[in-house]
């Protein structure tokens, strides 16, 4: 498509967007690049029927171990795969999916009576749970399998609906404690900025697709997730034993275990040997690396104040010393890390790293 | 890929149900605008900035390809960051064929401009600048290709950077001339870059003026830099950069530092008043920065073959920037004196045979000082029959296509 024909198109979604109607529950429609519609519903994986959202019974729910943390969003995870294909299996990497393949996570908030919006889970994974009488919806993202590669793309909410949108916003929200809350939704550019995990080929990947991600029993489903969605067809060649990261507050999951999957899904899509941040030499990704590279009396190589005054990403024993430990501690945007996600600090995942990190032996002279 | 009828159509119809349903079509602003024209690029797109001064609160971001960004001249076309909130750069760029000119970008909260990965990078007539003057809050470059090939950054202006005004990192066929860094912590930097031509620069009142440094644990190893022809005067400012970082262990009073580098040439500069030295060359082990214990085993951490020759040296060493250099610039010099032009950390690589050239200076009565960091400053002096050799000089760098 031009760049005429898309600004036109962008244009006009700001007064058209009123004529526009929702279609109803009927079959998921997957759009050409060119052609994406500006409200969400049309697209058939979800919408909302009244207050209370649906989603379209040929889409499975899902949802990963260990998630990138939000500013504490919630995140209902849609996959659909056109009838009589599957994703096939991999041990270690994205799914390889069908071209027609589309992903949708909605990232919403309980809110107060007030409308404020609460950081604490009360949601067990049900979708039928959510209403707008209780929640408040963001934005919707989209990865769509064009021929030529995945696509990404955001809508944002607003009362009944979710529109198309190419440059991102920036939503300024209130929290419960009355804290704002600069919640960013990305632009198209910025999806790639976390998706194209080979950041020489450029091109945009799932995160989340992965054995060890989806690996994990839900709730709805009362099922293992590679199970049933082998089970449903959407998945063949599953291989056991496959790999499973651990959920960041698994009790029963070692330190190590959880540390290293909260930072793979947090880190890993850029702090990977061929994602964006390799220019750093710092390795976040769930793999073996040496361990300098994972950040073990690493010096910082262009952090800036990134720093925050100190010597090494990781120095064993010292949280208090370490550059990973400041640079998830703080939301100034010059300084944080991931760079992009989030505007306040997780505290639990702050918590688990360092804990992590105290226990870590070793010594840089 | 797309037929040209549907994407007619498709305007066609946007139009028409715009026109039908609207009494009005809203007015973008220039920066969603501007915004708009990044994330629906095409190669070939030539995105102007008109004359203004425009204000973002969030980075910008350009993947595509063979795109050019021209504004209407670095006093003219202001994209202004001051209050961001969002994002780590002002402008962040993952392409190849990119050209950006005649811009300026300020006071973004952390790098200015980011090119990230890509071939034929031309960058012209930018201006960055923290408008704040030097801060350790000034976001960390102003100009930050890193992973390129085929660069050219000429005619720019990057002052009051925390790290470094201009940096090229872990690049290859690299030209930085014609510009100037002024108040930044490093003026002009090159780091883990093969083949660099650093010419015709004004690197004045930074805290260090050209750095050509290695550093550790990152991907590719640099060499093969020249710099020449350079005004390179009164890089006196104190350090405020954070601490941590490379550049934090540089003394204010730096004219050229190599660290860790090999195949350096430093040429036909114009270099004065630099109070630390005029030039300093050392190895990773005094740069007095983090990470000294365990060095990955491929990195070599010793300057080689760095030729020294024909630069117009005046003034400087008076007052260096650490304690440590001026304790020694007394005890050697007394505290009216100064040190020389250059100086060296006099570590060399153990493992390497005795005629293993370092340090050749062929410079006139310019004089390189010894500090011999690794014994204590035991043996520190003057030898220049020692700095009497020769290395094969660099051929120049040649762009192709841009």
């Amino acid at each position: 498509m031009s760049v005429l024909s898309r600004k036109t198109f962008v244009a006009t979604l700001w007064v058209c967007c009123a004529l526009l109607t929702a279609c109803g529950q009927g079959e998921v429609t997957h759009f050409a690049e060119d052609e994406y519609p500006q409200a969400l519903s049309d697209w058939g994986i979800i919408e909302l029927d009244g207050q209370r959202l649906q989603v379209n019974e040929a889409v499975v729910v899902y949802d990963l171990n260990t998630a990138l943390f939000s500013d504490y969003a919630l995140k209902l995870r849609t996959v659909f795969v056109p009838q009589g294909q599957s994703a096939s299996y991999h041990p270690t990497e994205t799914f390889d999916m069908p071209v027609g393949s589309i992903i949708s996570k909605t990232f919403f908030y309980p809110k107060d009576s007030q409308g404020r919006l609460l950081t604490t889970n009360t949601w067990q994974g049900d979708p039928k749970a959510i209403t707008t009488a209780t929640h408040h919806l963001v934005e919707t993202r989209l990865l769509v399998k064009q021929d030529n590669g995945w696509d990404a793309v955001s809508y944002i909410w607003q009362d009944d609906e979710a529109y198309l949108s190419i440059t991102g916003k920036l939503q300024r929200l209130t929290l419960a404690n009355d804290e704002p809350l600069n919640y960013l939704v990305p632009s198209r550019n910025q999806c790639a900025s976390c998706h194209a995990t080979n950041h020489t080929t450029g091109e945009i990947q799932p995160i989340g697709i992965k054995t060890r991600h989806l690996n994990r029993e839900t709730s709805l489903y009362q099922a293992n997730q590679l199970t049933h969605w082998q089970d449903k067809g959407l998945l063949a060649g599953v291989v056991e034993p496959a790999p499973a990261n651990a959920l960041w507050d698994d009790n029963n999951a070692s330190l190590n275990h959880k540390a290293r999957s909260y930072l793979d899904i947090n880190c890993g899509h850029c702090h990977n040997s061929a994602g964006a941040a390799d220019t750093s030499g710092l390795l976040l990704d769930y793999a073996d690396h040496p361990k300098i590279a994972m950040g073990y009396c690493k010096p910082p190589i262009a952090a800036g104040k990134g720093t925050g005054g100190r010597l090494y990403s990781i120095v064993p024993g010292h949280p208090e010393a370490s550059i990973l430990s400041f640079r998830l501690d703080t939301s100034d945007p010059s300084m944080m890390m991931p760079e992009l996600g989030r505007s306040l600090v997780h505290a639990e995942g702050v918590a688990l790293v360092s804990s992590w990190i105290a226990q870590l032996e070793g010594e840089c002279i | 890929m797309i037929n040209t009828l549907s994407t007619k159509m498709l305007i066609t119809l946007a139009f028409s149900v715009a026109f039908a349903a609207c009494s009005q079509a809203p007015q973008l602003s220039f920066e969603e605008s501007f915004r708009q024209a990044l994330e629906t690029a095409q190669p070939g797109d030539v995105i102007t900035v008109p004359e203004g001064n425009f204000a973002f609160d969030r980075s910008l971001i350009l993947n595509t390809d063979g795109v050019t960004i021209r504004g209407q001249g670095m006093e003219k076309s202001i994209l202004s960051f001051k209050g961001q909130i969002a994002g780590a750069e002002g402008l962040s760029v993952s392409a190849s064929d990119f050209t950006i000119e005649d811009l300026a970008i300020e006071d973004t909260v952390g790098d200015a401009l980011k090119v990230n990965e890509g071939n034929n990078i031309v960058i012209r007539r930018i201006r960055t600048e923290w408008t704040n003057g030097p801060d350790v809050n000034n976001g960390a470059y102003g100009i930050y290709p890193v992973q390129t090939t085929n660069v050219l950054l000429d005619g720019n202006v990057a002052i009051a950077a925390s790290d470094a005004g201009i940096y090229v990192g872990q690049s290859k066929q690299i030209i930085v001339r014609n510009n100037r860094a002024e108040y930044n912590v490093a003026g002009i930097e090159v780091e883990n870059s093969i083949g660099a031509d650093v010419y015709q620069n004004t690197a004045n009142n930074n805290t260090g003026g050209i750095l050509v440094f290695n550093m550790p644990s990152i991907p590719q190893r640099g060499y093969a830099t020249r710099v020449y022809d350079n005004d390179i005067n009164n890089n006196n400012t104190g350090n405020f950069a954070a601490p941590g970082t490379a550049v934090s262990g540089v003394p204010a009073g730096s004219g050229i530092v190599v660290n860790s580098n090999d195949q350096v040439e430093i040429f036909n500069n114009r270099i004065a008043d630099n109070n630390t030295a005029n030039i300093l060359i050392s190895s990773y082990f005094s740069a007095n920065y983090a990470g000294q214990s365990k060095l990955a085993a491929e990195f070599d951490p010793y300057p080689e073959e760095i030729l020294i020759y024909d630069n117009n040296f005046s003034g400087g060493g008076t007052a260096p920037g650490l304690a440590y250099l001026t304790q020694l610039k007394d005890a050697i010099y007394g505290s009216d004196g100064a040190f020389p032009d250059i100086i060296w950390d006099g570590i060399i690589n153990p493992e390497k045979p005795e005629e293993t050239q370092v340090i050749c200076v062929d410079n006139g009565d310019a004089q390189l000082l010894s500090i011999d960091a690794g014994n204590e400053f035991k043996d520190a002096g003057v030898d220049m029959q020692r700095h009497k050799c020769t290395v094969a000089k660099l051929a120049p760098i040649e762009l192709v296509g841009i």
